[in-house]
C-alpha cells in the first residue's frame, strides 16, 4: 500500500488535502529538497510537485528516473503554465529517439 | 581497424569466433528489443502528451476556482476547512513488465469516512471552494493515470537508452573488433603454414 504526496507552496497545495492527498508546503528550495529525499525514502509511490520547485531541484529528482517508486510528476502551480511539464515529456522523447521528433513543432 | 590484443593461435582463433557468434546474438537481440521498446514508448508518449496538456488545463480550472475561493474568505478560514480531509487516498501498485522494463500499474482506494468530499460545514466557506474541491475531486483519477503513463514514459525512456548503447558498442566496436581479430589470425596461420610448407619443400631438396 502505498500513499500519494503533493509538494509545494501551501497556497497552491491546500486543495489537494481535501481530496485525500498529504501536502508537505515547503517555502524554498532546501525545504522541498528535503521533502522530497523524505517522501522518497518513506512509502510514497507518487509524489506531485509544482513546477515552480521542480524547475530548482531538477537534479534531485532525476536520480529517481530509473527506479519503480516513487513516481515524480511536475505539475503546473496556481494559474499559470511554465511548461516545464511537458518539457519534461520532450525530453523523454529526445533521451529516448535522440532527437525530439515528436512534439518538435508545436 | 583495431585488433584486439591477443596471441595468434588456433585455440585463439576458435575462442574468438565463438565470442563473435555470441555478439551477433546478442545483437540480434537488443535491437530486437530496442525496437519493440522504441515502438511501444512512441505509442505511449503521445498519450502522455495529451494527457499532460488535459490534466493541465483541468488543474489551471479547478486552481483558478481555488483563488477565486481564497479571495473571498479569511486564510485561516480556508485552510481550516481544508486541513482536516474526510478522505484518504491511497495506492495499490501493480507492475507489468514490457520488455524487461517494469512498469507500474496504479489503482487507487479511496478510504472515505462519509459519502461526500466536503471535509467542511457550509456555513463559514463559500460555494466557489465546493467547485474547486469537486474539480480536483474530478480529476484525480486523472492525475494517477499521468503519474502511470509518465513513470512508464520515463523507465522506458532510460532503458531505451541504454539499449541503443549497447547495440551501438556492439554493431560498431566489438563485432568489427571480433572480425578483423579473426581474420587477422586467419592470416597469421595461413602464413605460418605455408612458410612451414616452403621450408620443408627446401628441406627435401
Amino acid at each position: 500500500m502505498y500513499k500519494i504526496g503533493i509538494i509545494g507552496s501551501r497556497d497552491v497545495i491546500c486543495g489537494f488535502a481535501a481530496v485525500g492527498i498529504d501536502i508537505f508546503p515547503v517555502e524554498d528550495e532546501i525545504g522541498a529538497k528535503s521533502a522530497l529525499s523524505r517522501l522518497a525514502a518513506e512509502d510514497y509511490g507518487i509524489i506531485y510537485i509544482t513546477e515552480d520547485y521542480a524547475k530548482k531541484i531538477q537534479n534531485d529528482i532525476a536520480q529517481y528516473s530509473s527506479s519503480l517508486t516513487p513516481a515524480v510528476i511536475p505539475l503546473p502551480a496556481g494559474s499559470g503554465d511554465s511548461g516545464f511539464g511537458t518539457g519534461k515529456v520532450r525530453s523523454m522523447v529526445e533521451r529516448a529517439v535522440g532527437s525530439d521528433i515528436l512534439f518538435g513543432n508545436n | 581497424m583495431a585488433l584486439l590484443n591477443v596471441n595468434p593461435t588456433r585455440m585463439e582463433l576458435t575462442r574468438l569466433k565463438k565470442s563473435l557468434a555470441t555478439a551477433l546474438k546478442g545483437h540480434k537481440l537488443l535491437k530486437d528489443k530496442r525496437d519493440e521498446l522504441m515502438r511501444r514508448f512512441l505509442e505511449l508518449v503521445r498519450v502522455n502528451m495529451d494527457l499532460r496538456l488535459k490534466v493541465e488545463e483541468k488543474l489551471r480550472r479547478a486552481n483558478s476556482a481555488f483563488d477565486a475561493a481564497g479571495s473571498l474568505m479569511r486564510r485561516e478560514v480556508l485552510m481550516s476547512a481544508l486541513l482536516l480531509p474526510k478522505q484518504k487516498a491511497q495506492l495499490e501498485m501493480g507492475k507489468q513488465n514490457v520488455m524487461s522494463v517494469e512498469i507500474p500499474v496504479y489503482e487507487l482506494t479511496m478510504q472515505s469516512k462519509e459519502g461526500d468530499i466536503y471535509s467542511y460545514g457550509y456555513k463559514n466557506t463559500d460555494s466557489d471552494l465546493d467547485t474547486a474541491v469537486k474539480n480536483l475531486a474530478d480529476i484525480l483519477p486523472d492525475l494517477l493515470k499521468l503519474a502511470e503513463v509518465e513513470k512508464s514514459c520515463e523507465l522506458m525512456s532510460v532503458e531505451i537508452e541504454k539499449t541503443r548503447r549497447r547495440v551501438n558498442a556492439l554493431e560498431h566496436i566489438m563485432i568489427p573488433n571480433y572480425r578483423d581479430t579473426i581474420k587477422y589470425i586467419t592470416m597469421k596461420l595461413d602464413e605460418s603454414e605455408r612458410s612451414s610448407t616452403t621450408r620443408l619443400m627446401k628441406v627435401r631438396i
